[in-house]
C-alpha cells in the first residue's frame, strides 16, 4: 500500500515536473528572454591586491592612515561610520593624543543634550564616541543627496559583493555612458553612469574627482588610483579591525591541529596494526 | 548492547565496584563506548561522520552558549550586537565566526553520514527507527539552522524570514494564520526575532534528545557495515574502543583543520554579503537565496512554476518541498531489497552515483543561483528525478534487480577466510 500511494506521487510529482519543463523549455525556445543591459554593460571588479589579502595578509598602518584621511576629508561628508569609535584608530597607529585631537576636532559633533536645560545638543566627541553621523537622519541624509542615501562605510567591502575590490572599482569605474546603452538605461538626472554599479548608473557622483584632493603627510603623491586604493584598504580595517588577530590565530591553531592530527593517525596506525595485518593476508593469497 | 560477545564491564578499583553497585554510569559508558560495544571490524571510513556530526553540535552549543551571552534579540539591537561581539568582545569574533562556519560543518556531517545511510541501506530492517529518529535530527537541525540564520537580523536574514514563512500562506484556509502564528505578527518583526531565539536556543537540546535515542536505538542491532551482512560472531568485531574512538580521533583532527581553514581564513565564505547591510524592509535584496545547505530543498520549491488544475504553483512547490524530505521517513518500505549495501546491487548503485548524487548537486547549485533560465528548466529535470528515484525506481528496482552473491561473513570478506578458521 505504502508503495503503490507512494508510486502515485512519484508520478504526479514527476510528471508535472516534465510537463513543466516541456512548457518552460518551449517557451525558452520560440522566445528566447533578451539579454538585458545590466548583462551587458556591467563588469567584475578590477584586479587589485590589498596587504591585508589572504592568509598571511596585514595591514599596512600607513596605508590605513591615508586611507582614513581620505574617508575623512572626502567620504565622512555623506557617509557615515557608525560602528566605528575614535579610540580604534589607536589599532591603525595613532597615539591616544593623536586620537584626542582627531574626536574633538571632528566636523561634525556627537549628538547630546545640553546639561542645564535637557534640550537636545551637541558636544565635541571624545576618543569612546563612535563616529557621529553626517546627517541627523535618514530623512535628512535623502534629502541632501538626490533621494538616495549614503550608506553606512563601516561593513561596506563585508557588504558588497566583490568586497574591497568592488569598492576601488567603483571609485575609480566612472565613465562616460556609452552609446549602445539602451535608453531605459541611461543614467537619469542626477545618477552617473558607472560599469562597476550592479544597475549601472548610482547617485553618487565621482567621489575622486581630481589628483591631490588631500595631501598625505607621509609624502606619497595622491592620485586617484592611490586615493582609492588607500580608502578601500581603511574600509577593509572598518569592517574586520580583527584580520590580523585572526590570521596570527589561525596559524598557531592550524599549527597545534596538525601536530595533534599526526600524533592521532600515528595512535591509529597502531592500534589497528594487528587487524590490519590479519587483511593483508588477503592480498598476497589472492 | 546484548551481543553474547560483548566485553563485561569490571571495575578495576574498589570505588568503581562500589560506584557501579549505586550509578552505574561507568558501566554505561564502557558499555556504549568503550571496549563494550564491539563494532563491525570493516567500517571505512564514511562511518566517521556520525560521530563528527555529534561533535560539531557540541561545537555550535558551546560557541552558541557564549554568543547569547553578548548578544541582544531585539529588532533595534540586534545587527549591532553582533558587531559589537565582532568588535568589542574579547575574541568574539572567533566564537561567532566558528559558530556561522560550523553550522556549514555540521551540514556537510549530516549530509555525508546520510548519503552513507543511503548507498549502504542503513535504513533497512532492523535499522528503521534509527533512520526514522536520523530523519527527525535533521528536520530540527534545518529548523534550528534557519532560525538562527535570522537573529543577526541582516538583510538575508530578514528576506529569508518573510520567504520561508511566507511558504506557510500558500496552504488554502490555514495558511495566513498559521504564518502570522509563527511570525507573532503580519510580518517578520520584534516578536519573530524574539522567538525564533528562543528557539533556536531550546531546539539543540532536542535535538541532543532525539540523538540520545537514535544512538540508543543503533546500539540494539549494532553498526551496519559496508557489506551490508550481518555480524555473525567475535571476529566479525573490534572493540569501539579503542579501535573506532582512535580512528574518529584522527579524523576529527582532519576536519577540525578544515573547520579552521574556513574559520580564519575565509569566514565570510559562505555567507552572504547583504547580512552585513541591516535589515530594511522596505528594500529587498536582488536575489533571496537561503543558506547552501538549504539549497536543492529551494530549487525543488521554485522548479514548480505553472499551476496545475486548481493548485498553485506556489503551493505545489510548497508540497513538493516538503515532500521531498518526508519521503525520507518512508524509505525503508518503499526499498523492498533484502540487501543491504550498494556495493552488492549493480543496478542500484548505478542509479546511486549517476542518478541520485548528480540530480542532488544539479538542486543545490539551481537552488543557490538567480531564479532564471537555464537553471529553472535544470531544477525541474533534476526534481522528477528526485522523485522518481524514490518513489518509482527504488520500489521497481527492489523487485527486478539481481544482487551479486553476499560473502558469508564479514570475516570472510576482510581476510578472504571462512569465519571458523579465522583466528
Amino acid at each position: 500500500m505504502v508503495r503503490i500511494i507512494g508510486m502515485l506521487v512519484g508520478l504526479f510529482f514527476s510528471g508535472w515536473m516534465l510537463v513543466t519543463f516541456v512548457l518552460g523549455a518551449t517557451e525558452f525556445v520560440t522566445n528566447p528572454p533578451a539579454e538585458t543591459a545590466e548583462h551587458k554593460f556591467h563588469l567584475k571588479p578590477k584586479k587589485v591586491a590589498f596587504p591585508s589579502d589572504g592568509p598571511l595578509g596585514k595591514f599596512d598602518n600607513q596605508q590605513l592612515q591615508r586611507g582614513f584621511q581620505v574617508y575623512k576629508e572626502v567620504c565622512a561628508a555623506c557617509h557615515s561610520l557608525r560602528l566605528v569609535a575614535f579610540r580604534n584608530l589607536q589599532d591603525i597607529g595613532y597615539n591616544e593624543d593623536e586620537v584626542k585631537a582627531i574626536a574633538a576636532s571632528w566636523v561634525i559633533e556627537t549628538p547630546s543634550v545640553d546639561p542645564a536645560t535637557g534640550e537636545a545638543s551637541s558636544r565635541p566627541s571624545l576618543p569612546a564616541d563612535k563616529f557621529p553621523k553626517p546627517f541627523a537622519n535618514d530623512i535628512a541624509a535623502a534629502a541632501a543627496n538626490n533621494n538616495a542615501i549614503p550608506p553606512d562605510l563601516s561593513l561596506i567591502t563585508k557588504a558588497r559583493k566583490g568586497g574591497a575590490p568592488y569598492i576601488y572599482s567603483l571609485l575609480t569605474g566612472y565613465q562616460d555612458t556609452p552609446e549602445d546603452l539602451p535608453e531605459a538605461n541611461q543614467p537619469g538626472p542626477g545618477l552617473h553612469y558607472n560599469p562597476y554599479f550592479p544597475n549601472l548608473n548610482l547617485a553618487m557622483a565621482s567621489p575622486l574627482a581630481s589628483e591631490d584632493m588631500v595631501s598625505y603627510s607621509d609624502g606619497t603623491q595622491a592620485s586617484i588610483d592611490q586615493m582609492a586604493k588607500d580608502v578601500s584598504a581603511f574600509l577593509v580595517w572598518s569592517a574586520e579591525p580583527k584580520l590580523v588577530e585572526r590570521h596570527q590565530t589561525g596559524w598557531a591553531v592550524i599549527a597545534f591541529l596538525l601536530i595533534a592530527t599526526i600524533l592521532a593517525y600515528l595512535s591509529f596506525r597502531t592500534i589497528w596494526a594487528d587487524v590490519k595485518a590479519e587483511k593483508k593476508k588477503k592480498g598476497a593469497e589472492g | 548492547m546484548s551481543f553474547p560477545w560483548a566485553k563485561e564491564y569490571k571495575p578495576a578499583t574498589e570505588f568503581g565496584q562500589w560506584m557501579d553497585e549505586k550509578l552505574p554510569l561507568p558501566r554505561f559508558i564502557y558499555n556504549s563506548l568503550g571496549a563494550g560495544y564491539p563494532a563491525p571490524r570493516n567500517l571505512n571510513y564514511m562511518w566517521n561522520f556520525g560521530s563528527l556530526a555529534g561533535i560539531f553540535l557540541v561545537v555550535q552549543i558551546v560557541t552558541g552558549i557564549i554568543l547569547a551571552m553578548h548578544y541582544a534579540a531585539n529588532a533595534n539591537i540586534a545587527f549591532d550586537s553582533v558587531e559589537h561581539i565582532m568588535r568589542d568582545v574579547n575574541s568574539g569574533w572567533m566564537f561567532r565566526y566558528a559558530h556561522a562556519n560550523g553550522a556549514s560543518f555540521f551540514f556537510i556531517a549530516i549530509y555525508l553520514h546520510i548519503g552513507r545511510g543511503l548507498y549502504y541501506g542503513s535504513y533497512k530492517a532492523p535499522r528503521e527507527m534509527i533512520w526514522l529518529l536520523g530523519v527527525v535530527i535533521y528536520l530540527l537541525a534545518m529548523a534550528t539552522a534557519f532560525m538562527g540564520y535570522v537573529l543577526p537580523w541582516g538583510q538575508m536574514s530578514f528576506w529569508g524570514a518573510k520567504v520561508i514563512t511566507g511558504l506557510f500562506e500558500a496552504i488554502p484556509l490555514v495558511g495566513k494564520p498559521i504564518q502570522e502564528l509563527l511570525l507573532g505578527g503580519f510580518a517578520p518583526d520584534n516578536a519573530a526575532l524574539n522567538r525564533f531565539f528562543s528557539l533556536h536556543y531550546l531546539l539543540p537540546f532536542v535535538m541532543a534528545g532525539v540523538i540520545i535515542l537514535h544512538i540508543w536505538s543503533l546500539h540494539i542491532p549494532g553498526s551496519n557495515n559496508p557489506t551490508g551482512v550481518d555480524v555473525k560472531g567475535p571476529q566479525d568485531t573490534v572493540p569501539f574502543h579503542p579501535y573506532y574512538t582512535a580512528k574518529d580521533g584522527w579524523t576529527l583532527g582532519l576536519a577540525l583543520i578544515f573547520f579552521s581553514i574556513m574559520l580564519f581564513f575565509l569566514p565570510n565564505f559562505l555567507g552572504h554579503a547583504e547580512n552585513y547591510i541591516p535589515a530594511n524592509p522596505l528594500s529587498t535584496p536582488a536575489n533571496i537565496v537561503p543558506e547552501w545547505y538549504f539549497w536543492p530543498w529551494y530549487a525543488i520549491l521554485r522548479a514548480f512554476t505553472v499551476d496545475f488544475l486548481f493548485i498553485p504553483a506556489k503551493l505545489l512547490g510548497v508540497l513538493a518541498m516538503f515532500s521531498a524530505i518526508l519521503v525520507w521517513f518512508f524509505l525503508p518500505w518503499l526499498d523492498r531489497s533484502p540487501v543491504r549495501s550498494g556495493d552488492y546491487r549493480p543496478r542500484f548503485k548505478k542509479f546511486f552515483w549517476f542518478g541520485l548524487i548528480p540530480c542532488i548537486l544539479v538542486l543545490g547549485y539551481c537552488g543557490g543561483a538567480h531564479a532564471e533560465e537555464p537553471f529553472v528548466m535544470m531544477s525541474q529535470i533534476a526534481t522528477a528525478y528526485y522523485f522518481a528515484h524514490f518513489l518509482i525506481i527504488l520500489p521497481l528496482l527492489s523487485r527486478i534487480e539481481k544482487p551479486e552473491p553476499l560473502p558469508n561473513s564479514i570475516t570472510e570478506a576482510v581476510t578472504g577466510k571462512p569465519l571458523e578458521q579465522a583466528s
